[in-house]
């Protein structure tokens, strides 16, 4: 796995047998514990302001990402550009959200990417059992083993002048292995439930008691990891651009960005501050809202236990 | 008419209440209980889950969460223990009051030894050095009775069994010669032979240390045999006090009296109408006021929704009662019949019945074994274990059979067998005619709708995510039912299990265990099957609440024409349901026949073991008792089984002298009739009454 | 419980084969080394430029699995062929090992001991002002990419260097070329160069470490053995140690493997950017200048690397837990 991706909680693998609760609607029990924590719901807002300003915050100055100003090299941050502008005379808001932008969406499609292929093969692999299960999982061993790093990094002259979603993909093939290995052990205890066993002997086909009967009932699994993967694709995806392997010129990311900065990080450090900025916000945010999330949807994990 | 003996109690309890904070609002677990317990004596706490039975233990030795509120009084010897620190606490625990858990394997931590964590329990309290502690751990585990005690000393917990691993705590607890032993339903995980190992450790150890022992359980057979005073406990407060006799025999309060009917019993002669008690346990957060019993009883009036009953004595001044109506109940002696309508169960299925009947399931020479692997990475088969080691029976239709047995007899196994419609290691499966080896995968398809399966939990049968309709509906969906149909047959099934048609929308969170297991039911009778496997259908219920679903369970039987396999380990629920048992033992069946003549004179050592450890909730039977005790465990998987597998624990063998012996270490014994549909796998039998 | 451990090693060491293997026909079939040679003014006639590339081996018109087999067997043997300016690969990374070694060795160490520290702490005072800095803190470093926290500590460093006026923290290099002096002259400026790539790479180490002995020890918290313990007359606070924190400890085994290998690409950006001459460091300027063996050669030691973590997680995770030893 790259760079810094957070892991999830890999500790509770726990069957999901659900808890009586009091006459509370699930759904709604789910939100108001999530609600209650302050934090997260100060990363929620954080990260919904992010993607505003990613997204919208382009329109409202009148430089593009690329555009130059040959009247402006490498100004400090004033009102025509409000945060400076590079050796080149770029303007760096424009860059900086148009890195915002490519890495929120490159964290957040691998992290669906990821954690959807995690989910299918860790509740395969769990499921049938037998040979099935022996392939996968030492499959994933194996790819637990390449260095993803190093693999990504000597394969990125491949995809260079290429599309970035070569890179998203390469960057999910890297990430879903913990993921599976927690989702199969869940499948593993899942399939001895009841309620499991029930459908078998009724005969539901294989096909159906893997989607309808196991996966939503990992639903809280996967979306607190999926949520968590954001984070790390993204640490990961700015790792590797960082040192030219991942987001390729003329497009930027805050990867890319952060290392144009950092060779003038002390002199002229609106050069590097503000993606470096953007960067920890939007993780720490995306972190926030998954741990968050764990304690609204898994009551048993215990940073939630209330006083 | 007894009193508790004279002298300073040693412990006393007075108007204790426990508040917990919760995420819907404040839980009120103990409402204000109060009791005494002499030295030396055997005090229970009977309750439901819900009662405050196990949280008022906690609350005694300071071992609540921090989040509880704790008020009222518990002294020990006089002394005040509430608002002790930890640390006068600390001296107090594991020395003058001790406890004992309820799972010992949660209960022990992991990664110490069985040796180091009594050795802990006696350091922590006196000032000696390793060796002697070592000495005495090796001596406590032998007083408990831990073979080998001295090498098994140094195993780690999770090496020893279920009935090895309570021993281990009980002799930490009685490490420092306390003078309270709190027991928290301290055998309820286990097999009933085990149980009975178990109890008679606790007397032994009560005798060594004169200890008084706490005993809070939900088995009402075990306080009958165990106790001296019993404790009543409903929705955080006592509702009946008295001696066991007072109790049992001479119920006031009706909830005792819903409890005691609701028991089916194994030294029953016949089959004994069941009083179900309705309704539920209340949820402890916003009581309504008044008694909370009172939603479920018969016998309320106006007075018992606005005032709760407080707990006073009856005619008897030792035996209180809290109920608004307990004179009445004592002028009229009623009995539980009286009070709650108790449908009539149907008739036993007698031999010249059965004749008659067509076969519904037969099983030949059942086998099946398991290989035994080793190795993790590369596995390697070195050998095979047959859990089930031949087995035959047969079911006909509308009748129950009862397969009984402990852990690792294979009950478990069988029924996965047969509900796998496959072909097993050896032997054949015949079900409704069809043999399940030569079924072609259509044809597997189509019989299951024939057999179908009720299981044991019902948090873990029913899917949490779906809504009773889909779960209900699922099976249907499976073999085509039109959609427009679906809807009245799941409105159809939830009447039939005594639901309301409302409930087909909600989640199964929203539903309680009983009525949980009611879907079970109803998803069982979804395709209209023919034969319903049950696996432990009420143990993971509670007691009141069991009742009313073995009664459904009877009368959908008689309804529908339905037959049974019943798998328990509760004989008396067997005794109750079944019209006729087979007892199993090491994957052998080792006993089978009418239910009548094998729980009234079992032939087999076994099945004579089993059914004299089983506690009856009757007092005076079981001080006249003698119990059977089984020395040691289920011998292990990998030890070579040639001739009799029982002979190791058998009774019988002990006694016989060599030459007879050698039949039975030589001979594997066969079924043989005893007359009177009652067969047994043994050299010599006796008819023996165990009760 | 020995044979267990044998048959682990032999399927890490298949892996560990697979991997490389894989590793290098990825690398010579995406990376260009003729690249190098025809990028020159005037352009070098093909033959020549042939001639040069056999000899490294690096020619792209040799069938893939021809190079493979030249590189294959004398690597088995430790010869890892030629860099792409003609040195011995082994050579040059018996020089760089060291350094790498040297950091990772510190990092885990460290981090692990630290990190379990301060989850522990952070747990029993679970809610109070040191857990909730813990917390916070843990979850901003977890934030901060390995890279942009060195940087922002060489930008510290140089704040600290100005304010003292003297160069208190080197971020440069292992050690001050050309210096003469005692041995604890040589210690000190060891040091002064060692202390901001090491916090670099502790610091993530740390936060991680930390949230996860925290979430397992608040599990042990609520278990029923602690219960017991207590029950037997233990204070709260020796239950916690003595019972609770080696139980807690079991997990942190496992985590310890995975760790590992985001270590070692923190390692890599530390070596990069604070300029220590590691397999890290080589292995980013290989891939720029196309150096097909020397990158085999890093990722070979990288998946030995990842081996041997596993193998020492699988020896801790069976000396703390009495359950999974197989007698």
């Amino acid at each position: 796995m790259p760079a810094e991706i957070q892991p999830t909680a890999s500790i509770a693998i726990e069957a999901a047998a659900e808890v009586a609760l009091e006459d509370v609607g699930r759904g709604r029990l789910v939100m108001r514990r999530f609600f209650r924590k302050k934090i997260a719901v100060g990363g929620l807002v954080v990260l919904v302001l992010l993607l505003a300003f990613a997204f919208i915050g382009p329109y409202l100055t009148k430089w593009d990402y690329k555009s130059t100003d040959y009247n402006a090299f490498l100004q400090r941050p004033s009102s025509s550009h409000w945060f400076g502008t590079t050796q080149i005379g770029q303007d760096v808001y424009a860059q900086t959200l148009r890195g915002l932008q490519k890495s929120l969406v490159i964290g957040l499609l691998t992290a669906f990417v990821s954690t959807g292929l995690a989910a299918v093969v860790g509740a395969t692999a769990g499921y049938f059992g037998g040979w099935a299960d022996r392939i996968l999982m030492w499959f994933v061993d194996l790819l637990l083993v390449l260095p993803a790093f190093l693999i990504i990094a000597i394969l990125s002259p491949t995809f260079r002048g290429k599309t970035w979603l070569i890179f998203v993909f390469l960057l999910a093939a890297f990430s879903w292995m913990i993921t599976a290995r927690i989702v199969r052990g869940l499948a593993l205890s899942l399939k001895e439930q009841e309620f499991v066993q029930a459908a078998r002997f009724m005969g539901v086909p294989p096909r159906k008691i893997i989607f309808r009967h196991l996966l939503p009932n990992m639903s809280s699994l996967l979306i607190i990891d999926a949520t968590l993967n954001v984070g790390g694709a993204i640490l990961a995806e700015t790792g590797l651009s960082y040192f030219g392997f991942g987001v390729q010129p003329p497009d930027v990311s805050l990867g890319t960005l952060i290392a144009d900065g950092t060779r003038s990080a002390i002199t002229f450090p609106w050069l590097f501050l503000f993606s470096g900025g953007a960067l920890i916000i939007t993780v720490l945010a995306v972190s926030v809202i998954g741990d968050g999330m764990r304690d609204a949807l898994d009551p048993k994990s215990n940073s939630s236990r209330n006083t | 008419m007894t009193a508790p003996p004279p002298g300073e109690p040693v412990l006393r309890v007075s108007n204790l209440v426990v508040d917990f904070p919760s995420e819907a609002g404040t839980v009120n677990a103990v409402r204000g209980v109060s009791y005494e317990v002499a030295p030396g004596e055997v005090f229970g706490v009977v309750g439901e889950s819900g009662s405050g039975k196990s949280v008022t233990a906690l609350a005694i030795l300071g071992l609540l969460p921090n989040s509880a509120r704790v008020s009222g009084s518990v002294q020990y010897r006089g002394r005040e223990l509430l608002g002790l620190g930890d640390a006068d606490m600390s001296k107090i625990r594991g020395r003058s009051i001790a406890m004992v858990f309820q799972d010992p394997l949660s209960a022990l931590t992991p990664v110490y030894t069985v040796g180091q964590q009594i050795v802990e329990a006696v350091r922590i309290h006196n000032d000696v050095s390793r060796d002697d502690a070592e000495k005495r751990a090796v001596e406590l585990l032998d007083l408990v009775g831990i073979p080998n005690a001295a090498e098994r000393a140094r195993s780690f917990p999770h090496e020893f069994s279920g009935g090895m691993r309570q021993r281990v705590m009980i002799a930490m607890a009685i490490a420092n010669d306390p003078d309270v032993i709190i027991a928290d339903e301290p055998t309820t995980a286990l097999d009933v032979t085990i149980q009975a190992q178990v109890l008679e450790v606790l007397e032994r150890a009560q005798e060594a240390t004169g200890a008084a022992i706490v005993m809070i359980t939900h088995d009402l057979g075990v306080i009958a045999g165990f106790a001296d005073r019993v404790m009543v406990m409903y929705a955080g407060k006592p509702v009946e006090t008295g001696s066991v006799d007072d109790v049992f025999y001479r119920p006031r309060m009706p909830y005792t009296l819903g409890l005691l009917g609701s028991l089916p019993r194994a030294d029953a002669t016949g089959r004994e109408p069941l009083t179900p008690v309705d309704g539920n346990p209340p949820s402890l957060v916003a009581l309504p006021p008044g008694c909370p019993f009172a939603p479920r009883c018969p016998l309320k009036i106006e007075v018992c929704e606005s005032a709760e009953p407080p707990l006073l004595p009856t005619d008897d001044p030792w035996h209180a009662s809290a109920c608004h109506r307990t004179a009445y109940v004592a002028e009229n002696d009623l009995k539980p019949t009286d009070v709650f309508a108790a449908p009539t169960p149907p008739p036993v299925v007698s031999e010249a019945m059965r004749e008659g009947r067509p076969v519904v399931l037969e099983v030949k020479d059942l086998v099946r074994t398991f290989p035994l692997t080793r190795g993790l990475v590369f596995r390697r088969q070195v050998g095979e274990l047959a859990a089930v080691d031949g087995i035959s029976f047969d079911i006909r239709e509308g009748e129950t059979l009862g397969l009984v047995g402990e852990s690792g007899c294979g009950k478990t196994t069988t029924i996965n067998e047969i509900l796998a419609l496959a072909k097993p290691t050896s032997g054949s499966i015949n079900v409704l005619g069809q043999d399940t080896a030569a079924l072609s995968r259509r044809e597997r398809q189509e019989l299951r709708r024939d057999i179908s399966v009720v299981f044991q939990d019902p948090m873990a049968s029913l899917d949490p995510k779906l809504p009773i309709s889909d779960i209900l509906s699922e099976g249907l969906a499976t073999y085509g039912v039109a959609k427009s149909e679906r809807g009245p047959r799941v409105r159809e099934l939830l009447q039939l299990v005594g639901l309301s048609s409302t409930h087909a929308s909600r989640y199964p969170h929203e539903f309680s265990g009983g009525q949980r297991q009611r879907v079970g039911i109803a998803r069982a009778l979804a395709l209209q099957p023919k034969l319903v496997v049950l696996d432990e259908p009420v143990s993971a219920l509670d007691v009141s609440i069991r009742a009313g679903i073995v009664n459904l369970l009877e009368q959908l039987r008689a309804d529908l024409r339905l037959s049974y396999l019943f798998v328990a380990h509760d004989l008396s629920v067997v005794r109750h349901s079944a019209d006729r048992v087979a007892v199993m033992y090491l994957g052998r069946i080792v006993e089978i026949g009418a239910v009548a003549p094998v729980f009234a004179h079992p032939a087999h050592p076994y099945t004579q073991a089993l059914l004299s450890a089983v506690p009856l909730p009757d007092p005076r039977r079981e001080r006249e008792r003698k119990r059977i005790i089984l020395e040691g465990d289920l011998p292990g998987t990998t030890e070579v089984r040639v001739g009799c597998r029982f002979r190791g624990r058998c009774p019988t063998f002990a006694t016989l002298d060599e030459t007879l012996r050698t039949k039975c270490i030589e001979d594997d014994p066969a079924l043989t009739s005893l007359g009177d549909d009652q067969s047994a796998a043994c050299h010599y039998p006796t008819l023996a009454s165990v009760f | 419980m020995a044979k267990f451990l044998l048959r682990r090693f032999v399927n890490y060491l298949i892996l560990v084969i697979l991997a490389t293997s894989l590793g290098y026909i990825v690398a010579s079939t995406s990376l260009n080394p003729r690249s190098n040679f025809e990028g020159r003014n005037p352009a070098p006639p093909k033959a020549s430029v042939d001639a040069k590339l056999n000899a490294l081996n690096l020619n792209d018109e040799t069938p893939i699995l021809t190079r493979f087999k030249n590189w294959a067997v004398p690597a088995l043997h430790g010869d890892f062929g030629k860099t792409i300016s003609g040195q011995s690969v082994s050579e040059e990374m018996w020089r760089r090992m060291g350094v790498t070694l040297r950091l990772l060795l510190i990092g885990s160490i460290l981090g692990g001991a630290l990190g379990v520290a301060v989850g522990v702490i952070s747990a029993v005072k679970q809610y109070k002002f040191t857990d909730y800095s813990a917390t916070v803190t843990s979850f901003v470093i977890l934030s901060i990419p390995v890279f942009l926290l060195a940087v922002l500590l060489k930008v510290g460093a140089l704040n600290l260097n100005q304010h003292a006026g003297t160069t208190l923290l080197y971020y440069t290099g292992e050690k001050t070329p050309g210096l003469s002096g005692s041995f604890w002259v040589h210690a000190q400026d060891r040091l002064q160069h060692f202390i901001l790539p090491t916090l670099s790479l502790v610091l993530g180490q740390v936060a991680f470490y930390s949230r996860y002995q925290r979430s397992a020890m608040l599990d042990v918290l609520g278990s029923d053995f602690l219960r017991t313990a207590q029950a037997k007359g233990l204070r709260r606070r020796d239950a916690l140690v003595k019972h609770g924190l080696r139980t807690a400890l079991i997990p942190m085994a496992t985590f310890f493997a995975y760790e590992f290998g985001l270590l070692l690409t923190g390692a890599t950006f530390t070596e990069k950017i604070f300029g220590w001459h590691g397999m890290g460091e080589w292995f980013i300027d290989s891939v720029t200048s196309n150096d097909v063996n020397t990158v085999a050669a890093v990722t070979a030691f990288s998946a030995v690397l990842v081996l041997i973590a596993g193998m020492l997680a699988d020896l801790a995770y069976a000396a703390l837990d009495p359950r999974v030893r197989i007698k």
